[in-house]
Formats: C-alpha cells, structure tokens, sequence
C-alpha cells in the first residue's frame, strides 16, 4: 500500500520533477507569442489607440471581450471548486487544482485586458487617488482586486501540504527551488494540530470565496448593464454574466483536464468518470445559459422597442446574424446533444463540446460588446468594427500568456493535488463511485 | 497543563483585539473617505466661481436650421478641434412622413449625466451652473463615458501628443480646451469660458440662421445674439422638446420642432 502511494506520489509529481526538452520549446514557442504581442502593445502605446480599429461610436473591442472572457472563465475556480468540495464530491479531488489555477491564471490575464484598453494607462493610479465609488469600474476595481488575493489564498492553502511534499521529495532539483518550497511550506509536517488549522481555514476560505467570485462578474456585467443602450440595458445581465462565466469556465477545465492526462500521463487519476461528471455540470449550465438567452431576447423581441428593434434585426437577419447564430447554435444547441446523448458523451465528445462552447462563448462576449456600440442610437448608420492586427496581436498574446502562466505553473507545483488525491480511500476506477446503474445496462 | 493553555488563549485574545482595533480604525478611515466620496462633495479647487443660481440652457429652433454646419466651423475655430470630432455636429433627420430637417447637436450638458455617473476618476463633472466639462488633466481614458453618453457627444483623442508643453499646460483648463492631449476625452463645453465673461457660445454667434439661442433657464431668458426669447414661452408656444426625454437624462438642450411636421 505504502509504495502505491510511494509510485503514485511519484507519478504525479514527474512534471514537476523533470522538464523536458519539448516542454522548453513549447514554453519558447509561447513566450514568443507573448513577445509579439508585448512589440504591438509598444506600437499602441507609442502611437496611441489610433493603431486599433476602435473609433468614437465603437469605442471598446476586442480588449474588452476578452477583459469579460477572462474574468469569467475564472470563475471556475471559486465557483466550482468551492461547490464540490462544500458538497463533499470525492470525485473532485484530482481536478480541484486544475480549476483553482485556471482561476489565479485567467485573473491575471483578465485584469490586465482593460489596462491595456486605457487611453492614459500612465493614469491608472487615478482610480486609487480619484476613485468615485458611483462608478462601475470602481466596483470592478474592488471586486476584481479582492478575488484576485482571495483566489491567490484559496490556490494557495491547499498547495501547503503538496509544497511539503515537493520540499522533502525533490532533492535533484536546484537549491533556489528548493529554498521557496521550504519557506512556502511554511513548516508543514502534517501534524494533527496543523491539519485542524489548515481545514480551518480551508473551510472559512471555501465559504468566504464563493460571494466573492459571484460579485465579480455580476459587476462585469453591470458595467454594460449601468447604460442606457439597447442590448446592454437589461435586468437580469448580473445572473446571465455569472452563469455565462461559470458554463466556460468548466468548459476550459474539461480542455484542460484532457491535455493534462494526456501530455503529463495522469490518466490514473484524471478518468471518463470526471470527464463524465462535469459533462452533467455543463450540460446543466448550458441548459441554465439557454433559458436566460431566451429570457433575455424573447422578452425584448416580443415588444419590440424602437432601437432595440433595430439591433434585434441585425442580429437575427442582418450583419450580425451569422455571428448570432453560430453562437446559438455551435456554443448552445450542439453541445447540449452531444453531451445529452449517451452515444456522444465519450472523453472525445465531452472534449468537442467543452471547445464549442469556450470558442463560442468567446464569440458571445465580442458580440454583447461590439454589436451594441454598433447600433446607431443618432440619426447616423450603423459603426464598422473591424480589430487590427495590434488588437489581435495582443489577443493573442492574451490567450498564449495565459497558456504560458498555466503550463508554468504546472510544472513548479503539481496539476493534480497530492495530499488530497492520494487522501481518498483507493478505489479501483469507475467500481465504488460508479453509481449510474444504466451504465451497466449498456 | 490547562492553566498554561488558558494563560496563552489570554495572550492570543489580547494579541488578535489589538489587531482587531487596528483594522478596525482603518476600516473608519476608509469608511469616511468612502462616504466623502459617495456624497460627491465637491473639489473646492475644481469648481470655478459661478453667478448664483445661474443655470445655462441651449435653445435650437429646428425650424430656421438649414444644415450648413456654420456652427460646426466656428466651433473648431474657437476650440480648436481636432480632426475628426465635431462637438456640435449637425444631423439629418427623415421624418416617416418624408420630411426632412437637420438637427445640431451639442453636448446636451443633462441634469442627470450619465457620463458623470459612470466616469471612475471624477474627471468628467458638473459644475454648480449645470455645465459638464472634463479635466483633460485627469482623465485616464477608459472611454466609460463615451459608451455610457446616449447622444454620441463625446469624443477620444485616438492620436496627437501625449503631453502637453508648459506654455500649453497654462493656456489649458476644463472651461477652454484649445489645446487636446491623446488618450482622453473631449467633447462641447457650452463654451463655458464665454459664458463666464456674460459672452454667447461661439456656434451661437456664427449661426446665420440665428438658430440656436443660449441662457439662462434661472432667469428664463435665451438669445440668439439678436433676439431674446423667454424660454418658456417658447417652448410652450412651439412645442419645445428635449432629445431622447424618456431616457431621463434632462438635457439641458431643447429643440422647437420644425414648422413643417
């Protein structure tokens, strides 16, 4: 028993132990994404916001989408997590982590998209020494600020007995690695009055992060929704914007999940059954983003209201009706069959619907952004908004960064948690948890 | 045993109140400074002196309105107005029924702005007579404002000089911005540096139709430099409106329709 644990310990902390020579390419293949994306932020900032497609009718884009995408696939991280480890989902232990650093990995990103959208980033000190609480940004500023340390901590905590591990285990490795894990250990001997400290702290950090996240992209969303401009002008954006986080944030964990089995060999602990699992977690937010779309479209199109007309035609039959639909149908329709359908709700289908949905999701938000501040509320016709090539540098620079934050992370500290995986009870896969009786049926 | 572990829940107890207190006092200090905030007390230092009770209106009779965009001209004249923006810009408008009139558009200076509201540095402000005006000093370019504003009055320096040079930082404040500064927002100010001095708006003065009057809504009074108008009468004899009134935003702009709708 002790040298299962021995070998799976082992096993799980390989990609941390030993990079290899593909990793550091990969990393460098990133990094010079990154570099690129850095070249065109210097072009902006030399010349101004002129070098984006961003004009005075559609003055945010591409940054603010992915300002919104970012911040809402890290939700997951609070929302997610905190839910099953309240509930005492056993099965959630391998993937708790993944989720947990997505969170501390998209914030980063995230955060970073409206300062590089600012006119007078060398201002942004203004927010701190001008700050009116009146405005939304200022609630952005605070919630955004305080998830960010608490999802830091909430990363963190739970990282304590897996750094002790990595402290005690890694004895190859250089001695400034060795030296932060020792001190980020903080000492952690896993005795009986240290485990009764940190379970409490986990359970006040599990509680205390789950309003926290919530009120986050509930003001992301009322930054739109504090207008008064058709498409943004709605009620219920606060709820739409945190399902809408939540159903991509488990989206990104599923893609994560499948590249990390398959690439770090964790294919022991990371199974069809979790696959499974949060394949019902998404089909069920799909199914809750579906009802507020209808919510949302069906009330405004039954009346109709002056502009809102004109938006709603452009978005069913005119110029951003293939965007629209494509989002209905690749993000919403198609993933709910395939996750609902037994035949398509293997890893491989699971996988495919969870990029569906992330891909498109991302669509959604460049939609709500763009389409809006398109629609002429003057005597005018409709704005263009077509981004350059600096605002899809820096796009991707964004998505490349992020990559690049995760797979680093991933390989100083361990994707799947030790102490909380090895914790449970061994059972063979798919025996005790395996509780669905149709699947023995077929 | 017990006694010892009752003596150091002491100390503890004794260590975290302390702690306790101190966040708790930073807590009060931010808590006023949060309040101070919410109210809006005014920035003393920012306000210019403005008469008592003035409160400055625009009144534009759509029906002299010929579209010439004279306005337009003298406007960036007299702020010199970077390519690109016109902070009073003139639209065409088709009626249903075929009719067709131009409506100018300035800032419409609203009672309830949303761009005040919306702005998260206090850069862009409602001075005591009802002007909004921007501090190009502090502006930190988030273009809230510019998404927020329901008429499109509002406009970004996309390009030009960062800074400004001294002998332009002094020809420069809120009230008269003839000099302009990338990344920040502009837009018509009412042209409140004439209004201090008792002059009419320069796109008042330059309207050959004699279309757009400025005043007074505290005295009741509007002129067009040649005429002086009550504003009330006139807007209760020809049917005066504001733009968008269901929005809420009580612009201090109104418009007499044009004759022929």
């Amino acid at each position: 028993m002790a040298s299962d644990r021995d070998l799976g310990t082992d096993a799980l902390l390989a990609p941390v132990a030993r990079w290899t020579p593909r990793f550091f390419v990969f990393i460098a293949a990133l990094a010079a994404v990154v570099g690129w994306g850095a070249y065109a932020y210097g072009v902006q900032l030399q010349h101004g916001l002129v070098v984006t497609a961003m004009r005075d009718t559609v003055s945010w884009g591409l940054y603010i989408s992915n300002f919104v995408f970012f911040i809402g696939i890290s939700h997951v991280g609070a929302l997610m997590s905190a839910i099953l480890r309240l509930t005492k989902a056993e099965w959630r232990r391998p993937i708790t982590r993944m989720a947990e650093a997505i969170t501390v990995c998209s914030l980063f990103v995230g955060a970073s998209m409206p300062i590089i959208d600012l006119g007078r980033p060398d201002r942004l000190l203004n927010v701190i020494l001008y700050g009116r609480i009146q405005s939304a940004i200022l609630w952005d500023f605070l919630s955004i600020g305080t998830y960010l340390v608490g999802s830091l901590l909430f990363f963190y905590l739970f990282l304590i007995p897996d750094l002790a591990i990595l402290r005690d285990r890694l004895t190859s490795i250089g001695r400034l690695r060795r030296w932060i894990y020792r001190k980020l250990a903080l000492g952690w001997s896993g005795a009986a009055d240290q485990r009764r400290r940190l379970e409490r702290s986990i359970g006040i950090m599990t509680i205390l992060i789950l309003p926290i996240a919530i009120s986050v992209h509930t003001v992301v969303s009322w930054i739109f929704a504090m207008t008064l401009r058709v498409g943004w002008n709605s009620t219920i954006f606060g709820p739409y914007f945190v399902a809408g986080a939540l159903f991509s944030g488990v989206a990104s964990v599923l893609m994560a999940m499948a590249l990390f089995a398959h690439f770090y060999k964790l294919e022991r602990w990371i199974t069809p059954l979790h696959f499974r699992h949060l394949a019902y977690l998404l089909l069920v937010l799909d199914l809750v983003y579906i009802y507020f779309t209808l919510n949302e479209y069906l009330t405004v199109s039954y009346k109709s209201e002056g502009t809102e007309a004109d938006l709603l035609a452009s978005l069913y039959g005119g110029s951003y009706a293939s965007l629209f639909w494509t989002i209905q149908l690749g993000g919403l329709v198609i993933p709910a069959f395939l996750l609902a359908s037994r035949r398509t709700r293997t890893t491989l289908g699971i996988v495919v619907a969870a990029t569906l949905v992330n891909v498109t999701m991302w669509l959604k938000r460049y939609l709500i952004v763009v389409s809006t501040l398109a629609t002429p509320q003057m005597p005018t016709g409709w704005a263009s908004y077509w981004p350059t090539w600096v605002e899809w540098s820096i796009t991707a620079a964004a998505f490349a960064g992020f990559v690049l934050l995760f797979s680093l992370l991933s390989r100083v500290v361990p994707i799947v948690s030790v102490w909380e995986t090895l914790e449970t009870p061994e059972t063979p896969p798919g025996a005790a948890t395996e509780h669905a009786p149709e699947e023995v049926a077929a | 045993m017990d006694d010892d572990d009752g003596r150091l829940r002491r100390r503890q107890f004794l260590t975290l109140a302390a702690k306790g207190a101190g966040i708790a006092a930073l807590g009060l200090l931010g808590g006023k400074v949060f309040v101070e905030r919410l109210a809006g007390l005014p920035d003393d230092a920012r306000v210019k002196p403005a008469g008592l009770g003035q409160a400055w209106v625009m009144m534009i009779d759509l029906d002299r309105c010929d579209g010439c965009g004279v306005c337009t001209t003298a406007c960036r004249a007299e702020h010199n107005v970077p390519e690109g923006q016109e902070w009073i810009k003139v639209y065409e408008i088709t009626d249903p029924e075929g009719t067709s009139y131009f409506l100018p558009r300035p800032c419409m200076h609203c009672e309830n702005a949303p761009c005040v509201a919306v702005c998260p540095v206090g850069a862009t402000y409602t001075r005591r007579d009802g002007l909004v005006l921007v501090d190009q000093n502090r502006c930190i370019g988030c273009r809230y404002c510019m998404a927020a504003c329901p008429y499109n009055a509002r406009y970004f320096n996309w390009e030009g000089p960062l800074e400004l040079t001294p002998e332009e930082q002094a020809l420069y404040s809120p009230e008269a911005p003839v000099v302009h500064r990338r990344g920040t927002v502009e837009k018509c100010v009412f042209c409140a540096h004439r209004a201090d001095r008792g002059v009419l708006p320069a796109c008042v003065e330059a309207c050959p139709m004699k279309a757009i009057f400025f005043g007074d809504a505290a005295e009741d009074a509007v002129s067009n430099g040649k005429e002086v108008w009550r504003l009330s009468e006139a807007l209760k004899e020809r049917g005066g409106f504001r733009f968008k009134e269901d929005l809420g935003t009580k612009p201090r702009v109104f418009y007499l329709p044009p004759e022929g709708s």
